[in-house]
């Protein structure tokens, strides 16, 4: 078991997936529009699968194209579509200019620490770390059974953890309801009962504040969002 | 876990299929190759066929004569339109993102034929001393493959909405990627129940458990209800109509692809009709069988037989995505939010509870039902009276602030 030979398909597979991973990784850093870092994120978790694949992880290589690729990235660019911070960024203006020798010294520290650990203890050059491996789908049931017996504890508390995380951003997001004692509340103020105009999606820079030559299209698409938005975010928490 | 399992060599998503059995010579790479060609030139030729069919039969529905001018019956008016569109001028919006723009179409495209890879469409046959299943990949996660990949479908639509750089097409991929988001729940819960009476992922293995009878059909086993959900959810996840709000051609001009012309449009359309017969296909496979169905004897042609069945039992759900369109009017989009999120949802994870108790034993699957529609008949109820007593002490605009 230990001594496993790599094959050239297998090396090929690797180098590849091994590619798209880094220059797409390079990618996320140094795009300038959000949306097309967001696209190497995906080619990234891409590459990251079919490297999941060849270590035989096929369960797990599911997983993170259907969790990541098709749910975490598609909400990010829903949010960066709906708040229309679609534009390129700056980056020459950076307000915290000391973070850079910060986070090159930080990815050299990780970095050194892979290579030490990788030398140390790190199981390599052994596909099936998972365990043993026979039917078809004996990934799937090892997981399983792992997730149900020796881990029930920590995937319940998870599990109960992100419940909670889930109604505690839905009580954060809601606005308080207005109650009958509270002065004005029986007249309203007009700008919570009709909703702020334009601001209604949360955008602080305010939709109608741009000239309109500027994003011709997208204040338009922010109201209209706005308007899409609300039945939509009173079915989500659900 | 203390059983030894032996190790067998294998390689990694396209194990199952017997052609490996021996390893991976030059000939199982050259069928693989071959089946791989084959379902392509299949899926598109079902697509030039599916989009004659549905002109026609909506013509037939709507009391009008339909295509009727390139070829018989006019079953070459697709080829036409496809070459007339091909030859268009390819425009490239000012506004667009030229990458994104581009890439778009394909984003679209791909999924929807991957999806098909992994449907069998007929039993195993032998050719040149190789033993093969009819289906390109029978990957070990199987039906997790088509989750991920109508996940990842989603891309095509909201990348070329955004990319267009223009408000309509915004709209239209704003629209689609939260359907579509919302829909993959309903779906995914459907599956899990399919999987968890079959006992396996794998797509050959879920045709295989429903093989001898009629009645063993997950469609009958599982109780038409993770059917009927998933056909609601994938009509959602196709964008065809009644839930064709990502197009929306009354409201969005043409939605998500408004500024698409020529090949690029075109590459829309065909993953818009490959997706069709794609995911009909897979509803086949989960809920009808797949391929299976009483064989009748004919020498030398047996293995056109389950063939056959497989392609009547595609046909009927594309007749029916076509009646669809022509019977049903379009969704709102709150219609749609609370449809996937307040019945859809709740009602599948209900159910699923029910299939899971029934495989337990019966009583305990007895019990479970008869909870499941206590709770069915008590909750609305109880909602109701808190809402009245609610409104009674004075606090209104409660439910539609955040709840």
């Amino acid at each position: 078991m230990l001594a496993v030979t790599i094959t050239i398909p297998d090396l090929v597979t690797f180098v590849l997936a091994a590619a798209i991973v880094l220059v797409a990784a390079i990618g996320v850093v140094v795009s300038r529009s959000p949306v097309h870092a967001a696209l190497c994120l995906v080619a990234t978790l891409f590459g990251i699968a079919v490297l999941f694949v060849e270590q035989n992880a096929e369960f797990l290589a599911a997983v993170q194209v259907i969790v990541y690729a098709g749910a975490i990235v598609v909400l990010f660019l829903f949010v960066i579509m709906l708040l229309g911070v679609d534009r390129e960024e700056a980056i020459g203006k950076d307000p915290l200019r000391a973070q850079r020798p910060l986070g090159v010294l930080l990815g050299l520290l990780v970095l050194a620490e892979v290579l030490v650990l990788s030398r140390l203890s790190w199981p390599i050059g052994q596909p099936h770390v998972a365990g043993p491996v026979g039917g078809p789908s004996s990934n799937v049931a090892d997981l399983a059974r792992a997730v149900f017996t020796t881990y029930l504890l920590p995937f319940e508390i998870t599990s109960a953890l992100l419940l909670i995380a889930t109604v505690g951003a839905v009580v954060l997001a809601r606005r308080p309801p207005r109650s009958a004692g509270q002065p004005g509340a029986a007249t309203g103020q007009p700008g919570r009962a009709t909703g702020q105009p334009g601001g209604a999606i949360g955008q602080p820079g305010g939709a109608t504040g741009r000239p309109a030559l500027d994003g011709a299209s997208q204040p338009d698409a922010a109201d209209e969002t706005g308007t899409v938005r609300s039945p939509e975010r009173e079915g989500a928490p659900r | 876990m203390t059983t030894a399992v032996p190790m067998t060599p294998r390689i990694a998503l396209v194990t199952s299929d017997p052609v490996f059995a021996h390893g991976v010579d030059l000939t199982a790479v050259l069928i693989v190759v071959v089946k791989v060609l084959l379902a392509f030139g299949l899926l598109l030729v079902s697509v030039i066929l599916m989009i004659w069919f549905e002109r026609k039969l909506i013509s037939d529905m709507q009391n009008r004569i339909g295509p009727n001018r390139a070829g018989p019956w006019g079953l070459l008016q697709t080829l036409a339109d496809g070459t007339k569109l091909l030859l268009k001028e390819d425009l490239l919006p000012e506004r667009a993102d030229r990458v994104v723009y581009r890439l778009a179409p394909f984003l679209a495209a791909i999924p929807a034929f991957l999806i098909f890879t992994i449907v069998p469409i007929g039993g195993a046959v032998h050719i040149l001393g190789h033993t093969t299943l009819l289906q390109v990949a029978d990957p070990p996660i199987g039906i997790l493959f088509l989750l991920a990949m109508s996940g990842v479908g989603v891309y095509g639509l909201m990348l070329a909405g955004w990319a267009s750089g223009s408000k309509y097409p915004l709209l239209g991929a704003v629209r689609a990627s939260a359907q579509m988001v919302s829909y993959e729940a309903a779906l995914g819960l459907s599956v899990v129940a399919v999987v968890l009476v079959t006992g396996s992922l794998t797509t050959s293995g879920i045709v295989g458990s429903q093989a001898p009878h009629v009645w063993n059909w997950n469609v009958i086993r599982l109780g038409i209800v993770p059917f009927v959900v998933f056909l609601i959810a994938a009509t959602a996840e196709l964008n065809r109509p009644p839930f064709d709000l990502a197009e929306g051609d009354s409201e969005l001009v043409g939605g998500f692809h408004t500024e698409y012309t020529s090949w690029l449009f075109s590459m829309f359309y065909l993953a818009e009709f490959m997706n069709t017969i794609s995911w009909s296909a897979i509803m086949v496979t989960l809920f009808f069988g797949g391929p299976d169905g009483p064989v009748f004897h004919v020498p030398v042609l047996n293995f056109l037989m389950p063939i056959a069945w497989f392609a009547v039992k595609t046909f009927a759900f594309l007749f029916l995505y076509v009646w669809f369109r022509a019977a049903l009017p379009r969704f709102r989009y709150d219609q749609l939010m609370n449809l996937g999120w307040r019945y859809l949802i709740p009602i599948s994870l209900g159910w699923l509870l029910v299939v899971a108790g029934f495989q337990i034993s019966l009583a305990v699957g007895a019990a479970t039902f008869g909870a499941a529609v206590l709770v069915a008949l008590v909750l609305p109820r109880a909602f109701a009276v808190g809402k009245a007593r609610h409104e009674e002490s004075g606090g209104h605009d409660f439910d539609r602030v955040g709840g």
